[in-house]
């Protein structure tokens, strides 16, 4: 075969028509998971008379706590794979990351299994997010004063 | 109910754009949200960030630059009473929330739920 129409060939297989749909489904997912976040702070709010920094920060807990219930019951990283950034890029990602990597390292023992990797996948985001905002906490405060 | 147009529209373009990285780059999951972490971070020191949540509610906190853009607004909080110790002080003041709630719940399920394989 000439190397051009294996090239051909390959191309035509490869899973190029998939990265439009994955494309709409990450869109759609991560849109439903802001709308269940504001429907979450409005519900609080309404039901628990409470402000709204107090309504979003419960709401947070409460994505955190169905991700990570859902991961360790099993079927999340199914969703996850399925959904790609839809769902790993709210906080359900950080979430299902952290208890994914508990769950994998269990039988290692509670300090060197759960207590050494549970940040595994999720440390990146800690650490990275602390040293941006610290560089640039640091060019804001010197430049503009705080 | 606009509010609700505009989180969905917000979060599901945030994650439309981690998608078409994930799948035109080499990059990883764990890559794509620690540069959006850094990307958070980096919109909230001119404030920007702060416009998207007033405008688009909910759907600017879920996505994972909103950890970026907590982690900044928390020490520049601090920093402005304390000086520059406040972006020790203050840099986890928002964002314990997030991370106390997903340490005591990993851990509290991975005790309980046995890791299917």
């Amino acid at each position: 075969m000439e190397k051009k129409e294996y090239q051909k060939l390959t191309e035509k297989y490869s899973p190029k028509e998939n990265k439009l749909k994955n494309a709409i489904i990450a869109f759609l997912i991560g849109g439903l998971v802001g709308i269940i976040g504001q429907a979450l702070v409005d519900l609080y709010m309404n039901v628990g008379q409470i402000s709204q920094s107090e309504a979003t920060s419960l709401m947070m807990v409460t994505l955190i706590f169905l991700s990570c219930l859902f991961t360790a019951l099993g079927f999340f990283d199914n969703w996850v794979s399925k959904a790609g950034a839809g769902l790993f890029i709210p906080i359900s990602g950080f979430a299902h990351a952290t208890t994914s990597s508990a769950l994998e390292y269990k039988r290692e023992g509670l300090v060197m299994g759960i207590g050494s990797n549970i940040f595994k996948l999720s440390g990146s985001v800690i650490l990275y997010g602390v040293i941006a905002a610290y560089v640039f906490g640091i060019i804001r405060f010197v430049f503009f004063g705080g | 109910m606009m509010i609700y147009l505009y989180s969905f529209l917000f979060a599901g373009i945030v994650c439309l754009i981690g998608q078409l990285i994930l799948d035109n780059t080499k990059l990883l999951p764990g890559h794509i949200t620690s540069l959006f972490v850094a990307i958070g971070a980096a919109l909230d020191t001119f404030a920007i960030y702060d416009f998207f949540v007033d405008t688009f509610g909910a759907g600017a906190v879920v996505c994972i630059t909103s950890f970026g853009h907590l982690l900044i607004h928390g020490a520049l909080a601090k920093a402005s009473s304390d000086g520059l110790l406040g972006l020790f002080t203050g840099m986890f003041s928002l964002t314990a929330t997030g991370i106390t709630a997903t340490i005591i719940f990993a851990f509290i399920f991975t005790l309980i739920f046995k890791p299917r394989d």
